[in-house]
Formats: C-alpha cells, structure tokens, sequence
C-alpha cells in the first residue's frame, strides 16, 4: 500500500543533545535535554536556557506554561516561556528520579526513597516512600500523588496525616499513569509488564508481553484508550468499561521490526504519535489503524525519545536520543 | 561509545579497607576517568568528580528464578550515568560490607538495557589479612565474598605473621581457588591487578586451573596440565582445609563431551541447584565442533558460547568448575561423567 506521509510538513532541526521530554509551553515548542538545557524550538529563532548547567535532566514535566526539569544536579527548576527560571528545590548531593506537575502549579519530586509534594502556594509535603521511587503522577481530582516504588504503588494526599493506600504486586514498578476519569492506575514493570488497579476496590490486573520494559505511556483525550511502548507495534489497551482491559485483547497499531520508545496520543481526535528505537515516527488512527508516516528511519538512526502535541492538535514536536529534533504541522 | 562500560566490583568485610583501595586507584596516574557507586555515601572522602550515593536495594525477579535478586538503584543510576558516557570511561562500584556480590552480578545478566551498556570486569573482593580468619567463621557475607571474586586483596599483612598468613590463605583457596590472590599492606597492588580484568568475557576464559598456596609469586602456569583436579592441594603438600559450607568442585573429562547429553544435564543442574551455586565456569570439548564451548554462570543465570578453536597439539579435555554452599560432588561428578562423548 502507498502509504500516506506528512514527512514534507515536517521542519526538521538539530537540539544539539539527547532530548529528555518535549512540551509546549503555550505555543512554544519546547524540548528538556539531556545536557541540562530547555531548548525554545523557535525553527530558525531556537533559545537555549541553562537550566542545569552541567548536569543531566532525568525527569521533566511540562504544566501550564512551565517546563519543570528535574537533573542530576539536585535540582528542580521551572522554566517559563520567556526564558526565566525559578529553582523550585535543590536536593544537595542527590539524584532527581521522578517528576510530576498539575495545572494548579503543585509539583512533586523524588529522590530515593523521599518523595517531596508542593503546593501551588509553595507548601512542601514529604513522604518517605518504603523504597527507591521511580514513577510520580497527580491524580486527576483531589490534591494527590500516586507513587511508584517496589513492591506496588501507593496513593498519598500530602495533606492529610493518614498513611498512603497501598497497591500491592510484587517486583520493581518504573513509570505510573493514572488515568484521566481517576479510576484506574497503571504501572509499568523492570519484568515487561504493566500492572494496572482500579483504585475503587483495588482489583488488580497484569498486562504482559512486552518484550522490553514500557517507558512512555500516554491516555488517548477521552481516557478510554492507554497507548504503551516497549514492543514492535503501539500497545493500546481498552480502559473504557468498568473492568478495564481485563479479559480483553489490546490494540496493535505500526507492527515494524524495531521497538516503540515513546508514544503521545493527540488532544483530540484518537490519533497517536509513536516513534520508533529507529528513529521513525509514524500516526496511527483508532480502531482502524490507518498510519500516516512523519519521520522516515534515517541510516543509523537513534530512538525517538520524546513527543508532545500543542493543545490544539496541530503541531507535533519530538526529540530523539542522538539530538535530531523536527516540528510537524498538520495541514488545514 | 559502542563498547560496554568496564564495571569493578569492590566488595570487602567492613573495615578490610575497601575504600582505601578505591582511592587508590582514583589517585594513580592512569589518564582514566570513573564514576563511582557508593553506599556508605560520606563517611570517607572519596576524591573524585562523579561519586553517586546507592541504596543498596535488591529485589526479586519475577522471572521464574527462585534466587534471581537484582540491585534495583544500580539499575536505575547505571540508567542515569550512561546520559554522561562521555564523561567517564570505567565504573568502580563499592558495596558495602554486609553485601551479597550475587544481586550485582545478576543485575548485570538479568537487566536487558545495564547488560547492552555495561558489564562487570571483576569482583574484587579485600579481606582482612588480621580478621578474615574469624569472619569466615561468623559471617556469611564474608564467605559469599570470597567465594564469588575473580581477585583477592589480603590487606594488612603487616599485621599477621607468616604462619598466620598461610592459615588464612589455606582458608580462603579452601573456598575459592581460583581467584588471583594479592598480599599487600595499605592495598598497595598495580592497577593491572583490579581493572582490566574481563573476567566475566566468555572470550577470555583462557583456562581453569587453581591458583596454589605459597606459589602464585613465581607461578607462571607452565606446570604440567595433567594432575588430579580433586587433590591438586595434598599434591602440593600444603596444609588443605575443608570449608563446611562453601566448597569448590572441580571436574575434567580427558577427552570430548556429547553436547546432547552436557547442554540439558548444566542446564537442569543449574536450575534445580542454582541457589547453591554461586560461580560456575567451563570450557569444554564437544564432540566435531573444532572450536572451545566456554559457560560461565551466577546462581541461575548461564551465558555460554561457543569460543576460538582449539589449537593444534592442545589436548581437548572437557573442564568445569563450581563454587557454591554444600555442593553436592558426588552428584555432580556422577552427571558430569555421563557426559563424555
């Protein structure tokens, strides 16, 4: 089949490092990379902010307006569209693991074992996780921080003094999403599963298959659909009905011979972003997986590493692990 | 930047000076760079630029293997570091001293994306020429560390006698005969001794054969090739000890094996013993292949391949070796036996 292609609204530029996330901070594209800068991808006006100099940005969230960048250094910095910085924490000798910020400006970090939460008034919670913490995010109403450690995930309201609710399943939980309605959380595995548990009664259930551990997960706009990485295709599991993707097959979408790293699902329309270990980036519509190419896989390409649409829809901005970055506009 | 980051293990009892060991090779004039791992993060100055605190976490794989722990923060800052692989060439990991080597070396083999970046050079483990003695007998850790190193550094010799060192020698070749063994004061031994070592490389298991008491300064392996594994210590005449519960067994077959009979007999052995078996290395003959098939294994987990060719004039013997707890030899030379081709 010919395949379509949107590869000629694609402006390709060079982010001089690894990118680590991607965002748009408004309407400007953004990219958090590895060499501790927030490159402005303005295509021929790019603006490059020192957001951690000489240190390496390990987790990056990007919230209403803001790239909060978590690095190597210790420290967590916002950084604004007009290229300010605030230091928001500095972590002194540490590692910053895991990141998640929400629209009322409340951000949370890890390190270690310690889990900090503050609030949009600049109140810092902490929690002291019962191990290393790999994967934070907001659940979606109340002010509360699901965590991912061994052993499980725990849900925790930094302000309130009781203990967190534990979800309990044995082994290393990486990544953790929580679902856009609240019902659900989901983790991703050091064995190549996912782990998912509907919060209301803590009905737990296993996704595996995965020939390598997912690191990019990503809710379709009405929360039905959960795009995962970390096999040859798109893994996409139904989330729609009230027991979730149990007993149900999950979606294939872009099957190729080199692995999914990083997926993004469009604000709205069910459409997904998913770049490839190879470096190609391909569309793919829901349920019907009609594929429209955006990157074609240049010779020794390096994996997309990160992919963010505008809230719009109508650009898309990635990253990749060797510094190669590109812009696609949507046509009209 | 294709090639894997060198990673030495320093493992050690408290107080057998591992971090004067580690600073050691930090200050010698080697044009190298590293990233340290530590865990008794602070207490000692450690001079260099890249120094990363763990926690020291170990976890159990759901993978089916009932003894496969794995480090979880090595997985996790080997993750990190690689985003500054220019910055380092070689990684120096200490742990502490109530350490199990096993979780590190499983971490290498069981996590897919630290094995595809890095991998381990050696275990290097510094016991307490004063106190090693005395440990072994009250500390499992230390045992564990012993059995599992690819070299020994018997510090603080300066504190012993001679009859003392010799105890504590026998004691250690009683449980690991194989390890490079080095007698130093204040830890002072080449570089060459610690890093560079490839111990785990599958290509670079030249041969097996113990390391004997009293002998290694002048050793140069051109000894004979054809004494009895089993007994190579009473051979020698040197004072032998039988360690109770950490043992070597160590097997030849003066000819080939049948590679339908050894692969599936090491295989089920390894899964249904894997938790006593600490190392394991072979290199064996299989019947028609003309090159070497060398395994080496950690618990559960086997790497194997096949290596160069045999030379012309080598004698094809079919060797292996276990280090482990409560070994069961009979056994294991029973089976090894109904191998040979």
């Amino acid at each position: 089949m010919a395949a379509a292609s949107l590869t000629a609204n694609v402006t390709a530029f060079d982010a001089g490092a690894p990118a680590a996330a991607a965002a748009f901070l408004g309407q400007v594209p953004a990219l958090a990379l590895e060499d501790g800068s927030v490159l402005f991808a303005m295509p021929g006006a790019g603006r490059r902010v020192a957001a951690h100099p000489d240190a390496v940005i390990l987790a990056a969230a990007a919230v209403a307006g803001r790239f909060i960048t978590g690095a190597d250094d210790g420290r967590v910095v916002a950084v604004s569209q007009d290229g300010t910085t605030q230091e928001i924490a500095n972590e002194k000798g540490k590692w910053i693991d895991a990141l998640a910020a929400r629209e009322d400006g409340a951000i949370a970090w890890s390190c270690g074992k310690t889990v900090r939460a503050r609030d949009h008034e600049g109140t810092i919670k902490n929690f002291a996780a019962p191990s290393s913490v790999r994967g934070l995010a907001f659940m979606p109403k109340g002010y509360r921080l699901a965590i991912a450690h061994y052993d499980g995930a725990s849900l925790w309201y930094p302000n309130a003094a009781a203990p967190p609710d534990v979800f309990k399943w044995k082994g290393s939980h990486l990544s953790i999403a929580v679902s856009p309605d609240g019902r659900f959380i989901v983790t991703s595995m050091q064995e190549n599963t996912l782990h998912a548990w509907r919060v209301a009664d803590k009905k737990d259930m296993r996704m595996s298959g995965y020939p390598a551990k997912t690191r990019s997960l990503s809710w379709s706009f009405d929360g039905h659909w959960l795009a995962t990485s970390g096999a040859d295709a798109a893994i996409i599991w139904p989330f729609k009905d009230k027991e979730g993707p149990i007993n149900k097959a999950p979606l294939e979408c872009g099957v190729r011979q080199a692995q999914v790293t990083c997926v993004a699902f469009h604000p709205r329309a069910l459409v997904l972003a998913q770049g490839y270990e190879d470096g190609f980036l391909l569309l793919c519509r829901i349920p019907d997986g009609a594929e429209i190419l955006v990157r074609a896989a240049p010779e020794a390409g390096r994996p997309i590493s990160a992919l963010a649409w505008d809230a719009a829809g109508k650009r898309l901005l990635f990253g990749t692990a060797d510094g190669a970055a590109g812009l696609l506009d949507m046509p009209a | 930047m294709d090639e894997k980051i060198p990673v030495t293990v320093l493992t050690g009892y408290l107080g057998a000076g591992k971090t004067t060991l580690l600073n050691r090779i930090l200050t010698e004039d080697h044009g190298r760079k590293f990233a340290v791992i530590v865990n008794e993060f602070g207490e000692i100055g450690i001079d260099n630029d890249l120094v990363v605190g763990a926690d020291e976490e170990v976890f159990e794989m759901n993978n089916g293997c009932i003894c496969c722990t794995v480090r979880g923060d090595l997985i996790r800052i080997i993750e990190g570091l690689l985003k500054r692989r220019s910055k380092f060439d070689a990684i120096l990991l200490e742990t502490t001293g109530l350490a199990d080597p096993a979780p590190v070396a499983q971490t290498f083999f069981a996590d897919a994306d630290v094995r595809s970046a890095a991998r381990i050079d050696a275990v290097v483990t510094v016991a307490d020429a004063k106190w090693l003695g005395e440990r072994l007998k009250d500390a499992p850790e230390a045992k564990s560390q012993i059995a599992f190193a690819d070299a020994i550094i018997l510090n603080k010799i300066d504190l012993v006698g001679a009859d003392e060192l010799r105890e504590v020698e026998a004691r250690i070749r009683a449980i690991n005969p194989y390890a490079k063994l080095h007698k130093t004061q204040n830890c002072a031994v080449p570089l060459d001794a610690v890093l560079g070592r490839n111990a785990f490389d599958l290509q670079r298991i030249l041969e097996i054969e113990p390391e004997f008491l009293d002998a290694e300064d002048s050793h140069d392996h051109e000894h004979e090739h054809d004494h009895h594994h089993a007994h190579h210590h009473e051979t020698h005449g040197l004072k032998h000890y039988h360690d109770e519960d950490m043992q070597s067994v160590a097997l030849s077959i003066e000819g080939d094996v049948d590679p339908d009979k050894f692969v599936p007999w090491l295989q089920e052995f390894v899964q249904r013993e894997g938790a006593s078996i600490l190392r394991a290395k072979g290199i064996l003959a299989f019947k028609g292949e003309p090159k070497r098939f060398v395994f080496q294994s950690v618990h559960m987990l086997l790497d194997a391949d096949l290596q160069r060719e045999w030379k012309a004039g080598e004698k094809r013997v079919s060797r292996l070796v276990f280090i482990g707890r409560n070994l069961k030899e009979g056994e294991i030379a029973r089976g090894f036996m109904s191998c040979a081709a």
